[in-house]
């Protein structure tokens, strides 16, 4: 099953994200990430879904989505630039200096100091974040959130 | 555009009456109060008082089928909503046009699990086209003309309005939209050119063409475009069940495809090598196994919902667009064009060989005539000698046309499907894709309803017929309450054979004849009907129906008609469930 970015552009009112995803839950389909933040120049959201499924899933999911009646746009092709954030808190201990120089190396850089912990954070196409959160695995993070994907066309 | 203020309730009143709506059904409650008070002191439309919510939507649904106008529902909240779901779902799997308005807890009072509170837009979310929770008065106008606009429009559907206690009972200014044009929602109404060129090209060459009809060519009155394609091009053609009636009488109509379709149907759309589907959606009690279906054919698919082409099968013509659009297109294609010799060689083999199909596999059945021969006196009055084919027959006998037919679900449903000639349109009315046992008789309320306005200022004389069986009758029995009180003449032929005998066909056939919990225990039927006030009829032989079915004719009232019929009668031809089209049990 292929990995899929669905962007989708609707109308920003009432239930319209538990529209979207009550019909991937009603007819089966997956969601692996989904960000949702409002358009800054209307009354718009947009909400990006990551997903499986071979072309003809995808083809359904596609003008189901086209159906509802708040969607106003539906776009899935490879002609995008993806772009996802990961924040991973360490313990604040002797080993922080070398993760700090391994995410500096990565454009990352410290978003919260304290005694006892450091929040870094990540951003880059998925399989980036991916690379890197396993390449931290050996310092212990005490915890990683990703956003889900967000995704423009280019 | 009319401005003036006024309370949510009586915008309500004033909007559904510019909407053109006649009559609505529904059942008071607390959170509609204020706006049953508005009822109260209009009289731009009838109420009827159902007495099940269910019952008040399915009748919405049989009065928006038989006329072609959207159909109205009012309910309350919490019980009075969650009682609707089954009639909304319904309606919603066979694309029938509804607004349903549910009252609602105070705004306030929401998320707070108040009295009668359930989440009535998130429930309904899957079997809509679309809901609304109104959250304030300002928007309210706007909300119901968008309601009226999506439910009749594109592929229709029920859309439901969930309208809380405080906004009916607010002030604010009436302001109702002469039209409305929502950005997201732009059905497309015109089929693509090139791809009817191409299908008509096809259509041309074709030696063994097909066309598929379904319930959208109900849905879009395309009754006359479709007979003269069929008139044009002498291509046969098969129905679905929700297309019933449309092209009986074609001299190339080869019957009801499917689960219970004739064997002509199957046979054809089995061999077919090019099947176009007008309005139908490919429904698996359709097609049997998918992978055999049509599998020498092309198909051509002709659909309002792209979502419905290619969901179950690859098209090689697939067609978005309005119905009678598309086919006044393809009919200007095809019309004077003469057929190559060796097309037309090919095509009057296929039609020989389908007329063939058809003379060999008729549709039919025993009478008791001929299989109660053999029976002793004692045993033939002991069992019901009536076919339950026969029944349906003798309807179509005596009423034909004049009749609208509406059913419940089962045996006597595919029955009726087979059985009665219909020619009009519009003329048979049944839950298809839902397949909602108690539908029949509330839904034939709605359909004399319609029928009293259709035919107000005309000498014709059209009668509401419901068939039912023994099973779903006493789902919805209540609404002979409704139909004395508000003096609704229908017409209810229970087909009695003391079984749920779908179910029990199914135990007999797939699980080794063990009757799990069909047998059914009874009531008088004929003293039940009598206690609503309603006239009650029993029948168990040809006489006493045809008499029964008289009375039921000349009385004013409504009538309930018991008729003892066959208990062990099986629906023929069947498709078990998974199997290819052509794997018929045929006796």
């Amino acid at each position: 099953m292929q990995k899929r970015i669905i962007c989708i552009t609707a109308v920003n009112e009432h239930s319209v994200l538990a529209r979207i995803s009550g019909l991937f839950a009603g007819r089966g389909y997956n969601i692996d990430s989904l960000t949702v933040a409002p358009l800054s120049d209307n009354n718009l959201s947009r909400i990006t879904i990551t997903t499986r499924g071979d072309e003809k899933v995808l083809e359904q999911i596609i003008k189901q989505l086209h159906k509802l009646i708040p969607v106003l746009n539906v776009v899935e092709h490879s002609e995008i630039v993806t772009q996802e954030i990961a924040l991973i808190k360490f313990e604040n201990n002797e080993k922080i200096g070398a993760i700090s120089a391994l995410i500096n190396a990565s454009g990352g850089k410290i978003v919260s100091w304290s005694e006892k912990n450091i929040v870094f954070s990540v951003s880059g196409e998925t399989q980036m974040i991916k690379d890197i959160i396993s390449s931290l695995h050996n310092f212990m993070p005490k915890e990683i959130i990703r956003s889900g994907v967000l995704a423009i066309e280019r | 555009m009319t401005k003036q203020q006024m309370n949510g309730s009586r915008m309500l009143i004033e909007a559904l009456h510019l909407e053109g709506v006649s009559v609505i059904f529904g059942y008071p409650g607390g959170a509609v109060l204020n706006i049953y008070d508005e009822i109260y002191k209009q009289d731009y439309f009838r109420h009827i008082l159902t007495r099940h919510e269910q019952a008040a939507v399915h009748a919405a649904d049989g009065y928006a089928r038989a006329s072609g106008k959207v159909g109205v529902a009012i309910i309350t909240s919490g019980p009075g909503f969650t009682n609707a779901v089954t009639g909304i779902a319904t309606a919603f799997t066979d694309s029938i046009p509804l607004v349903v308005i549910s009252g609602q807890v105070p705004l306030t009072q929401i998320g707070t699990d108040a009295f009668q509170e359930v989440d009535a837009v998130g429930i309904s979310r899957p079997c809509t086209k679309h809901n609304y929770l109104v959250k304030s008065i300002e928007e309210l106008p706007r909300i119901i003309k968008e309601a009226f606009y999506i439910a009749r429009s594109g592929r229709p559907g029920p859309v439901l309005i969930d309208l809380p206690k405080d906004i009916s009972a607010q002030l604010g200014e009436f302001n109702y939209p002469n039209s409305i044009s929502l950005a997201s929602y732009k059905p497309t109404t015109k089929g693509n050119s090139r791809q009817i060129k191409k299908l008509a090209n096809a259509i041309l060459e074709s030696h063994n063409p097909l066309f598929y009809i379904g319930g959208g060519a109900v849905i879009a009155n395309s009754h006359d475009l479709i007979k003269k394609l069929l008139e044009i091009t002498q291509i046969p053609s098969v129905e679905t069940l929700m297309a019933r009636g449309i092209t009986q009488g074609d001299s190339n109509f080869l019957g009801m495809l499917g689960m219970h379709g004739t064997y002509t149907a199957n046979m054809a759309t089995s061999e077919c090598d090019l099947l176009i589907s007008l309005g139908a959606r490919f429904d698996d009690r359709v097609t049997g196994k998918v992978s055999e279906f049509a599998k020498f054919a092309k198909i051509a698919h002709i659909d309002i919902d792209p979502s419905s082409i290619g969901k179950i099968i690859d098209v090689n013509f697939p067609i978005v667009g309005d119905l009678n659009l598309v086919l006044q297109e393809l009919i200007k294609e095809l019309q004077d064009k003469t057929l190559e010799s060796s097309v037309s060689e090919g095509r009057s083999k296929w039609i020989t060989k389908l007329k063939k199909w058809g003379n060999t596999h008729p549709l039919r059945y025993m009478d008791n005539e001929l299989d109660s021969k053999n029976a002793d006196s004692t045993v033939k009055s002991q069992q019901a000698p009536l076919k339950p084919q026969w029944v349906i027959e003798e309807v179509g006998k005596m009423l034909g046309k004049q009749a609208i037919i509406t059913t419940d679900v089962g045996q006597h449903q595919m029955w009726v499907a087979q059985f009665y000639p219909f020619s009009e349109k519009r003329q048979f009315i049944t839950s298809g894709g839902l397949g909602t046992m108690g539908f029949g008789m509330p839904a034939n309320m709605g359909v004399a309803i319609a029928l009293q306005e259709l035919y107000k200022n005309s000498d014709e004389q059209k009668y509401a017929i419901s068939f039912s069986g023994d099973g779903g009758i006493l789902m919805n029995i209540q609404e002979l309450m409704t139909c004395i009180e508000s003096n609704i003449k229908t017409i209810n032929i229970i087909l009695n054979n003391g079984y749920l005998g779908m179910v029990k066909q199914w135990q007999e056939f797939f699980y080794e004849k063990r009757l799990s919990h069909v047998q059914l225990t009874q009531p008088n039927f004929k003293l039940l009907a009598e206690s609503f006030g309603a006239l009650g009829l029993e029948a168990n032989d040809k006489e006493s129906f045809r008499d029964a079915l008289q009375q039921a004719i000349n009385s004013p009232k409504v009538s309930l008609i018991n008729v003892h019929v066959n208990k062990d009668e099986i629906v023929l031809p069947m498709v078990p469930g998974g199997n290819p089209l052509y794997k018929m049990i045929l006796e």
